[in-house]
């Protein structure tokens, strides 16, 4: 066996009492992926941050042997490191939009490695290089890329070109924290492949990620984390295939797919109900709760022109039903769920609710009627007035306050967290306050607009189990809207694809992802990264 | 005025040693340096060594000692004592003025962030003519023409600042009208009426606690150049710019004339801002992210 490429023992960082990373080491030959997983306040950013010495003023930083290229780099200065950074090793953080500079060219900043590190050359050769990188890593017509500022880039270019400037200077070991946290399914599905290109011409890379199907395709070793220590660590298929700790047995378990329709995702809530209806359609003769037909939609950008956002849109949802709908940014998938909120009217097309005329009222004639339909929406901090309590939240939606604590319990939280602000609650508790809110007002159909995407995956798990049994036991129908395919199938009975706007495609849940028909769909479904490793209890 | 009385449910009485640890020292300082100006304002005598308006021309023009800790002005009288006796018209000024310029800001900027989008171009273009016309020539405009009173200048203030802070609660109220929680109470079907008193008003309002304390400040500031220009309150009053604006003459020859005053006026608005800061990064919750 070669020489490790990186050499890492007793990793431990604090800011002041806290205790952010504790004994963490492993090591690394070249060409070969570590993947660093575990949920928010695991370690895993600090980690990652600590190796390029970006910890930070504050944190207190302790390592036992800390070797890179053979030599020790335990003890580097902020200047030192300055060197190592970009030239040895490359660093990608997440969210390019906020990476790159706002106000500088896309390819001064790709360039501005080779720049500081002195580069030899021209700069009419510099600026030929960062062509050259920009069209390596998959940006199209990279020359006019490279004079564009980054929000005139798609969400994947910025990715990729952020993952060019940290392979300007060909180092050795590629650093990527979260880098395909914020895009679509099949942009990510491009970056990915970006980097495991990267791997295989010979760079070694350490992955963080929260996602354990991404992680589960790109790395050769794994180490899961939970607050600031390794619980397990080992080859990929070992610790995938047959996890030996309890958490990460339960972080594989709280992954919603097709395999884990009707079983429940979180260990610690117990099934409410003993039989869960296998697949839901509306008792005969009764019409569908939720009727949209041919809603169209569109909106003046700046530029004064006119951009359809929803297309043709029609929809049946029965009582007690879940339908999912599906899509990438940008798809009209949010806009769909307010226009069947009556909080944006259509330009044209009806949507009944009950039977009833509905987005042909009036808002006055509609507001009575509001209650029969309610709506959680992604991030529940911003939909809370900041300054009421959970009781006054929730009260405020029900029709008598005095259902607060029976709301509360329904959804799992806590009488004593009444008293509490939005700010003071977990993600998680946000959520179900949320949720108790779209109960409150006992309506038949709940619009659920990315209720999860916000969430760590065991509070998700959580989160999705609670929808499932609320929805089985009111007999309430839910309008299901995310961009993970995998949570849409669990929760699912039918399913709608968006595109640009349009259903490209529906039908039941299985039917739409186990056998998709449109090609859209196919390359959808295709670019899901999945568990790569079968767990032995499943397949057994 | 002080930083307790508005402070949120903190300062309640069971929490109170723990919210007085929690404060910086430098903030502690700066609050009773503002507690020592509203003492001043509201009972000069308490802290006046001398009678700010007896004359004695033995004494004119004293450099600071320990018997006239600022000195003595051309007519022998001491200036600390003068400096305390105008703290009740600059603070006057300070608050009124920001008081009224608020009231101003507050039509014009609720009625562009509420009413409806004709309303609000046409507020909006009435604010940037005001900002394209230099509002201190319009303020020293007024005064010139309406005489040199406190009630001229806080007017004259006011019409000063009032534009920038219309501008900063049309975005306010804006922000929150576009904000989720809004659209959830809608979604709920609350009626609109209702959203504003309950969502809206208080929401968008909150930060300007914070501008209030911050804008007292600079209201003093701009009344002090005012005088400075001589267009202050006429003298003899006291008023820390009347001050500065009677010390012109002798810069030369007895510095603390223009020195004294200056630094009390840079105290004062040092003092409020530090505080008004401190209250803003409580009500933000920067403390809490702090204490992690």
């Amino acid at each position: 066996m070669s020489a490790p490429l990186i050499r890492l023992e007793g990793l431990r960082v604090a800011f002041g009492p806290t205790e952010a990373v504790r004994e963490v080491s492993f090591e690394l030959q070249p060409g070969r992926s570590l993947a660093i997983v575990g949920e928010s306040g695991s370690g895993k950013s600090v980690t990652a941050r600590t190796l390029v010495g970006l910890t930070g003023g504050r944190a207190q930083v302790g390592v036992d042997r800390y070797e890179y290229l053979g030599r020790d780099v335990s003890a580097l200065s902020d200047r030192e490191w300055r060197k190592v950074r970009g030239k040895e090793i490359g660093f990608v953080t997440q969210d390019a939009l906020v990476s790159l500079d706002g106000l500088r060219p896309v390819g001064k900043e790709v360039g501005e490695g080779p720049r500081l590190h002195g580069w030899s050359g021209s700069k009419d050769e510099l600026r030929a290089r960062v062509v050259e990188l920009l069209r390596d890593v998959g940006v199209p017509e990279p020359e006019l890329k490279a004079r564009q500022l980054p929000h005139e880039l798609s969400g994947g270019q910025r990715q990729r070109a952020l993952i060019a400037s940290a392979l300007a200077l060909d180092p050795s070991l590629l650093i990527a924290d979260e880098p395909t946290t914020a895009l679509d399914v099949t942009i990510q599905a491009q970056v990915l492949e970006l980097l495991e290109a990267t791997r295989a011409r010979g760079k070694a890379l350490i992955l963080i990620s929260h996602d354990l199907a991404v992680v589960s395709r790109m790395a050769d070793f794994v180490l899961v984390m939970r607050e600031g220590e390794v619980v397990e660590r080992g080859p990929a298929a070992q610790v995938f295939g047959d996890p030996q700790h309890e958490y990460t047995r339960k972080l594989l378990d709280a992954v919603p797919s097709a395999h884990s329709r009707g079983a429940r995702l979180s260990p610690s809530s117990a099934p409410r109900l003993a039989v869960v209806p296998e697949h839901r359609t509306a008792p005969a003769g009764e019409g569908p709760l939720l009727r949209a037909r041919d809603l169209v939609k569109s909106f003046r950008g700046p530029d004064k022109l006119a951009r359809t956002v929803v297309q043709d849109v029609s929809f049946d949802l029965a009582r007690g039903e879940t339908l999912g709908i599906v899509g990438e940014s940008g798809s009209g998938k949010s806009t769909t769920a307010r226009l069947v909120l009556a909080l944006e009217t259509a330009d044209s097309g009806v949507v009944e609710l009950g039977g009833r005329a509905w987005s042909t009222l009036s808002e006055r004639e509609r507001r009575p009627r509001r209650r029969e339909i309610s709506v959680i929406y992604q991030d529940p901090l911003s939909s809370f007035d900041p300054r009421w309590p959970v009781e006054r939240i929730v009260g405020d939606a029900a029709e008598d306050a005095a259902q607060v604590s029976e709301l509360l319990d329904l959804v799992g939280l806590e009488r004593s967290l009444r008293d509490r602000r939005p700010l003071e609650l977990s993600g998680g508790q946000r959520q179900r306050v949320a949720i108790a809110r779209a109960l409150a007002p006992r309506p038949s159909v709940i619009v659920c607009d990315e209720p999860v995407s916000a969430l760590d995956v065991s509070i998700q798990a959580q989160v999705l189990d609670l929808l499932a049994d609320l929805r089985d036991e009111l007999d309430v129908s839910l309008l299901f809207i995310s961009h993970d395919l995998g949570v849409v199938h669990h929760l699912s009975d039918r399913v709608l694809v968006m595109s640009e706007g349009r259903v490209v495609e529906q039908g039941t849940a299985d039917a739409v992802f186990l056998n998709p028909k449109h090609d859209y769909t196919q390359r959808l479904v295709a670019a899901v990264p999945r568990l790569g490793y079968q767990r032995e209890q499943v397949a057994a | 005025m002080t930083a307790i009385t508005l402070q949120p449910r903190a300062a309640r009485a069971s929490r109170t040693g723990a919210f007085l640890r929690s404060v910086p020292p430098g903030v502690k300082l700066a609050a009773l340096v503002v507690a020592l100006y509203v003492l001043a304002a509201v009972a000069p005598g308490v802290l006046q060594p001398h009678d700010p308006f007896s004359t004695d021309l033995d004494s004119s023009l004293l450099a600071p000692s320990l018997q006239h800790p600022f000195g003595t002005d051309q007519s022998g009288r001491d200036l600390f004592s003068r400096v305390v006796e105008g703290a009740r018209q600059s603070l006057a000024i300070g608050i009124g003025a920001t008081a009224l310029s608020f009231v101003i800001a507050l039509v014009l900027g609720i009625a562009a962030g509420l009413g409806p989008r004709l309303v609000d171009g046409g507020v909006n273009r009435f604010l940037e003519v005001l900002f394209a016309f230099p509002t201190l020539f319009l303020a020293l405009l007024f005064v010139a023409v309406f005489g040199q009173t406190v009630t001229t200048q806080i007017v004259a203030v006011a019409i000063g600042t009032a534009p920038g802070y219309a501008r900063i609660i049309r975005g306010q109220f804006l922000q929150v009208k576009g904000s989720t929680y809004v659209e959830a109470a809608r979604a709920v079907g609350h009626p609109y009426p209702r959203i504003v008193a309950q969502h809206i008003f208080p929401n968008a309002m909150r930060p300007l606690v914070v501008m209030f304390t911050l804008g007292v400040g600079q209201a003093i500031v701009w009344a002090s150049g005012l005088a400075f220009l001589g267009l202050g309150v006429a003298p003899p009053s006291p008023e820390w710019g009347a001050l500065l604006d009677a010390g012109r003459n002798y810069t030369t020859s007895a510095w603390w004339l223009e020195v004294m005053p200056g630094l009390a006026i840079v105290l004062f608005a040092l003092s409020v801002t530090v505080v008004g800061r401190h209250i803003q990064e409580r009500l933000e919750g920067k403390v809490k992210v702090q204490a992690l």
